[in-house]
């Protein structure tokens, strides 16, 4: 039997398998998972078949439970059927699980195990999702690395088949899904000999059918529950031995053999670590290091978690351990210790064998994918050498608070010089992961070496800095860990340079490759004092290449991936030059093949002209430099900002102790201010001659770096002197100043500004009132005016005329330099939201890239006024935003009631008139709001006179009487999709929330895949096919209710009639819904000229506009205002422009053609229906005002 | 009547050509142009910037974004298969092949050497009746010399004409300082036809946007006097065949074209605005001229009135220019 090799990540390695064995699969994205559903999807497309030569049905839910659901369903029909999922969405399917497993059914979900959130979401590893699963029943297997995740995705599947337990089979998150690895794939004659027939079709009999019918699912009474749930006894008893068979014959097959709990290690260890996962194979490498010095230690891997064997596993610790740490990848506060802890310690009281019982400690490691090294389980061998070992403990993290750190040498370095290890430091946008992943392909598949590659991406997603890790070897690697100690290190951007030490990890005599716009011969006198003393001190070879100068030359524009990955080959030795050369040429033409000969020409001449640009520095023999590194926050941060957050933007989060972390997880707002990115080489000037002050600029800038102010002309006394300044032109701001200032150091240059300016220069066309010039020569200048400009006092909210854009967006932002994507779609809409009404906002976020780009640290940009009032925001789940938005509602109509009821109880106290003002004052609008917190700080200076408990009471929800409002926000994946249900129960409750679905077409956070807000005819993950549905219209829906406020808007399309909508919405005392045409990256298109899309949409019909007012009909009017015009142009002039449409026509032509006519259909259809509605006659209002007659 | 003529050597019933327009897209309006009794057919031209930006375009969205965040490391799948422009015009010679009996003449419109040998081999292989290659050029470059541009035309001529074996014509501008040497050149270079003269799409400026714009006119009659005098002028002195085009409209129009020694003549707009019905008349009042006029056939005809058989030798020349100037200054 032939093996094939293949170099895969972890997700592949196991949809690969599952793909094979199973019918059915319902999918939902969640990472880190996301990717096995892809694959899936993908192959269903391609019509790629299992091993019975069927294609599985692949589907996409609306949720994980969904998932679950139809997973259940198609078990209980007796179909061979698989999910993948991960955290929050296993969580999600739990109550299934328990369904599935009491009614013994064979299925395998594969997770990608991550972290829950508690104090905070994380999307990284650890085991807090399965274990909170372990009390179903199922099965629980784990994997350790990318080769045990294929092996075991087919085993578990083999074992629940004949055992009849469902199993979770997991792996570690990112470092084993993500992670690329050279592996020996599972041929299908294998697959074919584990999967038994006969199990399948008795799997297929246990199905309902109508044609032997049977009932399953009966509600059971005191009587007989027990004793049923007892009856599975018996089967889980029978699976352990179930599992080792299947490990057997699996081992037959491949020679790949493995056990339960697999002990490694000193035969007469007498220390054992007990630890299931990848981190079983960062403790395998230290014990193998530490038995070579003459210890006697050992790690015994659990692989099969539940059914948990008590015989099998005591039997696997040598007879001499003396003592077991157990460490969980979990945290269970309150509880007397992890969970596998507790049930070594069960195991071991039950059945130890040999005499006296070891001691036993138990620790966390590895929490959200925390570094877990063999220095760490050094540490931990260690602590069980002391008198008083420490129990409970953690290690891998600075615990100064409750003290249960471990503390461990760093030093400890286990990894064999065999092993190249190369790091290699990118911009997101560089393509530098995509060539190294690339690299480890060309070097899995060509030598004999065994390779890994991990990845470690950024918080932000504009702008990113991305790290490579890869490691190469003639022995299989069992380093799930980052690179410390690099052979090889390339920084593929200078602007790392000046903020990071990225030699920190070089090795004496290794190498370092820069991409510098410098030459070979005054590249050393950019580098810092840093960089230059590690070049010399640690005798590296430096390596220098323009590669944006060789990109350009060869027709690559600004794609430095091939010349990259060409430098690595031909510097680092790890393949003979001219065959790694040959080898990068072959991975191009298979690569770039289908996408066009001269894409895969330009390539080639790339690597042509690597060769010839790449230089080796003569390094002098001394440091000349005396440059530092920038530093990560500016001086005026506050103390949190510079201790902790710094701390996290200077690459040492790692490093900071427990004490330092919040403890409830609340952060200050307004932290992005701090953080000067300076991603932009190019940022917009503003040219006060030519504009025209309409404010649309500011008002689509995503990052709200353009602000607009005007002001009294004394304020420029002191002015700096390029500060630029004008009349004011409105007629209501008469004599003041006006000035549009743009922050340099937060500018991301996405250019929509100066697209949307729609003033032209009249002596120079090409130019307009703002325009892109280069950030480095006036980057110190703008800073001064910058600085400046913030320090201009805001236009008072009660002056300004919120219903003109002009005045409008004098109002400060209260979002700002937010790491959304350049160019961001759903960012204008935040901002203009926190404009208007940020001074009182509460905001329920949904989890995706809104509450990512929002809440993720280091910074955030949900920031407050001078008078420190701004949005207070809170993310929840992804499933439940609406209803967590509706419980802040409620609470606040709570407190309000009650405050208001203690003003008219206090009124004698406070002064009746005072009271009488405050409980019937109009703060419909920005100056009532004004007068009403003036009357508040009255009520508060009288009531701190006043000593009595209800005038304490009132102290303390008094500011609720000033307005403040809900705003429940998130995208398209949680309003059309997993959080519909409670949003329509929200929206039909009738209080007054506010709802801002940012409609993105697509789960844009998780990359792309589709949703019901995904048009028809747009291609996307989960719809590799194109969508051949509509997308679902969900403002019609909940107009349907006639009491919440709905509207369409497009920012891009008509900027007026959004203004009009927010304003309405938030005035409208009752429920609002806003559903806000969001372009993405994910559509395929120029981020720059993103507006015009927008407008195309709006022009050809294929995004209305509209209003629906409930107080329209209130008033006998047709509540229905249609802001679009009648299309006219086809909806195909839109489709052409997006790369998700136009990739349809380019892979399915004939598909294309038929869902081209029908998206035009569908415009057509909405168009009629909606000027239907809009036009038809409405009668008056009912009793309930909620609506009027048809015709 | 015998209206035959040859062009690119085939035998054609009619010197009424089809040239390349947006009409030929569409298979039915093929057909219908083959029903109309045009005599061969120019399809719509494929654009060289096209599929390059096209490819960018797919290689810049399919790349823009990825792996630089964690959760979001791609934006699309990736289909296994991508069916450019390319395929798609491809596929369209070979349908229009099997579905009519007249040439089917591909056209290929560029600017760059890249890419047209082997985009030309392609369309051979499609199934091509013959091949025509619309050099669009504006040189903007203001160190490059007139003879340069000249030589990467000719170039691309020389390399096209070494790939494939079917016919070729040059669609080419009227913007050479010299254009008898220029066609004489091209001539040698192996060139099957000339196709005489490719009308540019000039821009136009929108007042309201301040903003150029691609402003589609289509040709007048007018259009017509420039390919008259140069096919006048180039008749009998060079060997390719020549393909009059531009401000064809009538059978008038189609006439004068044969007279100064066009082999056929070819019509765009007249389609776009009248039908490709138009045809039909266009060829009825072209045998009805001819038989008035006691002509044979239009072989009889051409060249009659070209400068080498022409009474006025002068005609074609400045002279005629000045004639020209005279008699609109006497008129107004």
């Amino acid at each position: 039997m032939t093996t094939d090799i293949a170099t895969l990540d972890g997700n592949e390695a196991v949809a690969r398998i599952a793909y094979k064995v199973n019918e059915v699969i319902a999918i939902y994205p969640i990472t880190p998972s996301s990717p096995m559903g892809e694959w899936a999807d993908d192959w269903a497309s391609r019509n790629q078949t299992n091993i019975w030569g069927t294609t599985p049905l692949v589907i996409e839910m609306q949720s994980e439970a969904g998932a679950a659901g139809a997973v259940h369903g198609s078990l209980q029909r007796g179909a061979l059927t698989t999910t993948f999922t991960a955290s929050q969405g296993l969580l999600l399917m739990i109550p299934n699980m328990f369904k599935i497993a009491g009614e013994l059914t064979s299925t395998v979900f594969h997770i990608a195990a991550r972290s829950i959130a508690a104090q905070a979401l994380s999307i990284f590893a650890d085991h807090s999702d399965v274990m909170a699963a372990r009390s179903t029943g199922w099965g629980m297997l784990a994997s350790a690395s990318v080769q045990e995740a294929h092996d075991f995705a087919l085993i578990t599947t083999a074992a629940t088949l004949k055992a009849r337990v469902p199993f979770l089979h997991f792996f570690d998150g990112f470092r084993t899904s993500h992670e690329v690895s050279k592996i020996s794939l599972v041929p299908d004659e294998v697959i074919r000999a584990m999967i038994d027939d006969e199990l399948v079709i008795a799997h297929r009999n246990r199905g309902l059918d109508s044609d032997r019918p049977v009932l399953r699912g009966t509600a059971q009474n005191p009587d007989v529950y027990f004793q049923a749930r007892e009856t599975v006894n018996p089967f889980y008893l029978a699976t352990p031995q179930i599992v080792e068979d299947a490990m057997q014959q699996f081992g037959e097959l491949t020679g790949r053999y493995y056990q339960l709990y697999e002990y490694h290690g000193a035969p007469d260890a007498e220390r054992v670590i007990v630890i299931m996962a990848s981190g079983a194979e960062a403790a395998q490498e230290a014990v193998d290091a530490l038995n070579a010095q003459g210890e006697k230690v050992g790690v015994l891997k659990v692989r099969m978690y539940r059914p948990f064997d008590v015989d099998r596993f005591v039997a696997a610790f040598p007879a001499t351990t003396k003592s077991i740490a157990v460490l969980d990848r979990t945290k269970e506060p309150g509880a007397t210790g992890e969970p596998m802890y507790l049930d070594t310690i069960t195991a071991l009281f039950e059945g130890w064998p040999h005499g006296a019982l070891p001691m036993v400690t138990g620790g966390r490691y590895g929490l959200s994918s925390k570094e877990f090294t063999p220095a760490m389980v050094k540490g931990v061998f260690d602590n069980m050498l002391a008198d008083q070992p420490k129990n409970h403990f953690t290690v891998g993290i600075i615990d100064d608070v409750t003290n249960t750190s471990l503390d461990y040498d760093p030093e400890f370095d286990v990894e064999s010089d065999s092993v190249v290890r190369a790091l290699f430091y990118g911009l997101g946008s560089d393509g530098t992961v995509g060539a190294n992943k690339n690299s480890i392909k060309i070097i899995g598949e060509n030598t004999n070496n065994y390779a890994q590659g991990h990845f470690v991406y950024d918080s932000k997603k504009s702008g990113s800095m991305t790290v490579s890790h890869l490691r190469f070897g003639p022995q299989p690697i069992h380093s799930p860990y980052q690179i410390t100690r690099a052979n090889f290190i390339a920084c593929h951007q200078t602007v790392f340079l000046e903020k990071y030490d990225v030699l920190k990890d070089a090795v004496k005599n290794g190498i370092f490759l820069l991409n510098s716009t410098a030459s070979p011969e005054t590249v050393w006198d950019t580098l810092p004092e840093k960089y230059q003393r590690h070049i010399i001190n640690k005798n590296l070879a430096f390596y220098v290449i323009d590669a944006y100068k060789v990109a350009r030359d060869s027709g690559m524009r600004n794609r430095i991936n091939t010349i990259m990955q060409t430098c690595f080959f031909a510097i680092s030795g790890v393949l003979p030059r001219d065959e790694a050369i040959e080898e990068i040429n072959k991975s191009i033409k298979k690569t770039y093949g289908k996408k066009g000969d001269e894409i895969v020409k330009m390539n080639l001449v790339a690597v042509d002209n690597t060769i010839e640009n790449l230089h080796k520095v003569t390094v002098p023999d001394a440091v000349t430099s005396s440059a530092g590194f920038l530093p990560p926050v500016t001086p005026n941060a506050p103390t949190f900002v510079q201790n902790v957050l710094a701390t996290m933007i200077a690459r040492d989060g790692d490093n900071l102790p427990v004490s330092a972390m919040p403890i409830d997880g609340t952060y200050p707002t307004g932290t992005t201010q701090y953080e000067k990115r300076n991603l932009a080489l190019e940022i917009p000037v503003w040219d006060p001659d030519v504009c025209i002050q309409c404010g649309k600029c500011a008002m689509v800038c995503p990052h709200a770096v353009i602000r607009i102010k005007a002001y009294d002309e004394a304020v420029l006394e002191n002015a700096p002197e390029t500060f630029k300044a004008t009349d004011a032109r409105d007629r209501e701001w008469g004599g003041m100043k006006y000035t549009i200032q743009v922050s340099p150091e937060d500018c991301t240059a996405c250019g929509i500004c100066v697209d949307v300016c729609p003033a032209k220069n009249k002596a120079a066309a090409g130019l307009k009132a703002i325009n892109m010039e280069p950030q480095p020569p006036i980057r110190e200048q703008e800073v001064e005016n910058w600085d400046f400009f913030v320090n201009i006092p805001e236009m008072p909210r009660n002056l300004i005329k919120v219903n003109s854009i002009r005045q409008q967006q004098v109002q400060q932002p209260l979002f700002e330099f937010s790491g959304a994507c350049a160019g961001c779609g759903e960012t204008p809409y935040l901002k203009l939201l926190t404009q208007l009404f940020g001074d009182r906002a509460i905001i329920a976020n949904a989890t995706g890239c809104s509450s990512i780009y929002g809440g993720n640290l280091p910074t955030t940009p949900w920031s407050h006024n001078n008078e420190g009032r701004g949005p207070a925001w809170s993310n929840s789940l992804f499933e439940d935003n609406a209803e967590f938005g509706l419980g802040m509602r409620v609470a606040l109509d709570k407190q309000i009631e009650y405050a208001r009821e203690l003003v008219a109880r206090l009124s004698g106290e406070i002064g009746g008139t005072l009271a009488e003002a405050i409980l019937n004052a109009d703060q419909s609008d920005e100056p009532g709001i004004f007068e009403q917190r003036g009357r508040i700080a009255t009520l508060k200076e009288r009531l701190s006179g006043i000593n009595s408990p209800e005038a304490r009471q009132l102290l303390t929800v008094a500011d609720n009487l000033a307005k403040k409002n809900v705003w429940i926000i998130g995208g398209d994946g949680w309003s059309y999709d997993i959080g519909y249900g409670g949003l329509d129960h929200v929206l039909a409750s009738g209080r007054n929330v506010n709802v801002l679905v940012m409609d993105t077409e697509v789960y844009s956070n998780t990359g792309g895949q589709s949703s019901k807000a995904t048009p028809r005819a747009a291609i996307a993950k989960f719809a590799a096919g194109g969508k051949p549905s509509p997308k679902k219209d969900l403002g019609r829906m909940m107009m349907t209710y006639g009491n919440i406020y709905v509207a369409q808007v497009a920012m891009g399309g008509r900027d007026e009639q959004t203004l009009r909508a927010f304003l309405e919405a938030e005035a409208y005392d009752g429920p609002s819904l806003i559903i806000a045409y969001s372009h993405c990256i994910a559509h395929g298109i120029n981020m720059k000229t993103a507006m015009q899309d927008q407008k195309m949409a709006v022009d050809t019909g294929q995004w209305l506009l509209y209003r629906f007012n409930p107080t329209l009909a209130e008033e006998g009017k047709n509540p229905l205002t249609l802001d679009s015009r009648q299309p006219k142009k086809p909806v195909s002039e839109f489709l052409h422009m997006e790369n998700r449409f136009r990739m349809l026509e380019m892979s399915r032509p004939d598909a294309a053609s038929v869902m081209f006519e029908e998206a035009q259909g569908d415009v057509i259809k909405r168009w009629e229906m909606y000027q239907y509605l809009a036009q038809r006659p409405y009668g008056p209002a009912d009793d309930n005002g909620s609506s009027g007659t048809d015709d | 009547m015998n209206i035959q003529t040859k062009y690119l050597g085939f035998d054609l019933r009619s010197p009424l050509v089809a040239s390349a327009s947006p009409l030929a897209k569409e298979l039915d309006n093929i057909k219908k142009m083959e029903d109309a009794g045009l005599s061969a057919v120019v399809l719509n031209s494929l654009y060289e910037e096209e599929i390059r930006a096209e490819r960018q375009a797919l290689l810049h969205h399919l790349e823009y974004g990825t792996e630089s965040y964690a959760e979001a490391l791609s934006y699309f799948p990736e289909p296994e298969v991508f069916y450019a422009k390319t395929d798609a015009y491809l596929e369209h010679i070979s349908k229009c092949r099997e579905a009519v009996d007249i040439p089917v003449i591909a056209s290929l419109n560029g600017s760059t050497l890249g890419g047209w040998t082997e985009f030309a081999l392609k369309m051979q292989e499609a199934g091509a009746s013959a091949l025509e290659l619309n050099i669009y050029s504006i040189p903007t470059d203001f160190e490059q010399p007139g003879a340069d541009v000249e030589q990467n035309v000719i170039g691309i001529v020389n390399s096209v004409k070494e790939a494939i074996s079917i016919p070729v014509a040059v669609k080419l501008s009227p913007y050479y300082s010299n254009m008898a040497h220029m066609a004489k050149k091209l001539d040698d270079a192996g060139a099957d036809a000339l196709v005489l003269f490719n009308r540019f799409y000039q821009p136009d400026i929108n007042l309201e946007t301040m903003e150029t714009e691609p402003n589609i006119l289509l040709s007048t009659p007018q259009a017509s006097r420039l390919p008259l005098r140069w096919i006048g002028i180039l008749y009998g002195n060079i060997q390719a065949d020549m393909a009059a085009t531009s401000g064809i409209h009538s059978a008038q129009d189609a006439l004068k074209m044969l007279m100064v020694g066009a082999n056929v003549t070819m019509m765009t707009s007249a389609l776009l605005k009248f039908g490709i019905d138009h045809a039909k008349e266009v060829e009825a009042k072209m045998v009805q001229w001819l038989e008035e006029n006691e002509y044979e056939s239009v072989e009889q005809l051409r060249g009659s009135m070209s400068q080498k058989h022409g009474v006025d030798a002068a005609a074609f020349e400045r002279a005629q220019y000045m004639r020209g100037l005279k008699t609109y200054a006497v008129n107004s």
